[in-house]
């Protein structure tokens, strides 16, 4: 079943980026954590700012700002962290979202086809009418990299 | 009857070492490093492929047995450029690694999955993610420094330097 057929009313994380509101389906979203350390390392995956650790787990950063709004988050910002429907148990991102985080519960319209892919469904809030979005479309993850953690995920995660 | 003691799982283990090229700190598996030697010691040692496309590579070594393209981490990495002082000959690899200098040596006990939201040649250049004191740290791979593409084109250079007996690819047979 997908994400979209799955949808009617639901409980959802309003998020704030910029001066628009955007929500997240409240089964994906794992916690709002404060502001973290970032940490960086060479790589080529340009729409990721690095990974912040939560517990022992390393969470990728993926600012979703600029791609939504044209810009980016400032530097004092909250981490959303959220799951993502890419098949891998455990896979999650953390948006930075401006901290001002709300739970709803809304009736759902699912997107139509002419909604770009980062719109799972649209909800209305307050007279508002806010995109819940996708986040497997709007943060990377390579069909190579799913297939190959999916095989390689066990033998490395212990040394 | 009496009771069956509970046998504790030993921890596994893995000895690293975490050096630095630029201003970034990397780790790498201490078991596939075969020799340590600074950049003033294989001096001689070395010959200089004059027209490298392959622009991480400017050396070639010639050891008995096998021909190391020596690769320039900064520079497969793009970092900022540094000195190098030392270089990693590395095991099973045809790959010799330039690297700043040694911050120490040290023992990590979980090696994470790089996230799935990493997904281009990063893949290829770590095995994984240590958490060490509350830092972050990418574990290479060692036999991610060149590809097999890379190791024709420098095979091409290098003939009229060194003629090497050993096949082109590396062991893992990593191609992009």
């Amino acid at each position: 079943m997908s994400v979209l057929e799955q949808l009617d009313s639901r409980s959802c994380v309003l998020l704030r980026l910029g001066d628009r509101r955007f929500a997240l389906t409240a089964d994906q979203v794992v916690e709002l954590v404060a502001p973290s350390r970032v940490f960086r390392f060479p790589n080529r995956t340009k729409e990721l700012d690095g990974v912040i650790l939560r517990r022992g787990r390393v969470v990728p950063v993926c600012d979703i700002s600029e791609p939504l709004t044209g810009k980016r988050m400032g530097a004092r910002r909250f981490y959303l962290i959220s799951s993502r429907a890419t098949g891998i148990p455990g896979d999650s991102v953390a948006v930075p979202v401006s901290g001002d985080c709300e739970l709803i519960h809304a009736d759902l319209t699912p997107a139509g086809s002419d909604d770009s892919p980062h719109v799972a469904a649209w909800l209305s809030h307050n007279g508002e009418v806010i995109e819940v979005l996708n986040l497997t479309a709007l943060t990377p993850a390579g069909a190579d990299a799913i297939l190959s953690q999916a095989e390689t995920a066990m033998p490395e995660a212990r040394a | 009857m009496t009771p069956t003691p509970v046998r504790s799982t030993p921890l596994r283990t893995e000895q690293i070492i975490l050096f630095r090229s630029s201003t970034q700190i990397f780790a790498i598996s201490s078991g596939s490093v075969q020799e340590v030697r600074s950049v003033d010691s294989l001096a001689g040692s070395a010959a200089e492929l004059s027209d490298s496309s392959v622009k991480k590579v400017r050396h070639v070594l010639r050891r008995t047995d096998r021909t190391l393209y020596v690769v320039n981490s900064v520079l497969h990495f793009g970092l900022r450029p540094s000195p190098a002082a030392l270089i990693f000959l590395l095991r099973r690899s045809r790959a010799a690694l330039l690297v700043d200098g040694i911050e120490k040596m040290t023992t990590m006990t979980r090696l994470q999955a790089l996230p799935p939201a990493f997904c281009n040649e990063e893949r290829l250049w770590y095995r994984g993610l240590t958490v060490l004191d509350q830092n972050v740290i990418p574990v290479v791979n060692p036999l991610g420094f060149l590809t097999n593409e890379e190791l024709l084109q420098l095979d091409a250079i290098a003939n009229p330097v060194v003629a090497d007996p050993s096949p082109a690819t590396n062991e893992a047979g990593f191609t992009l």
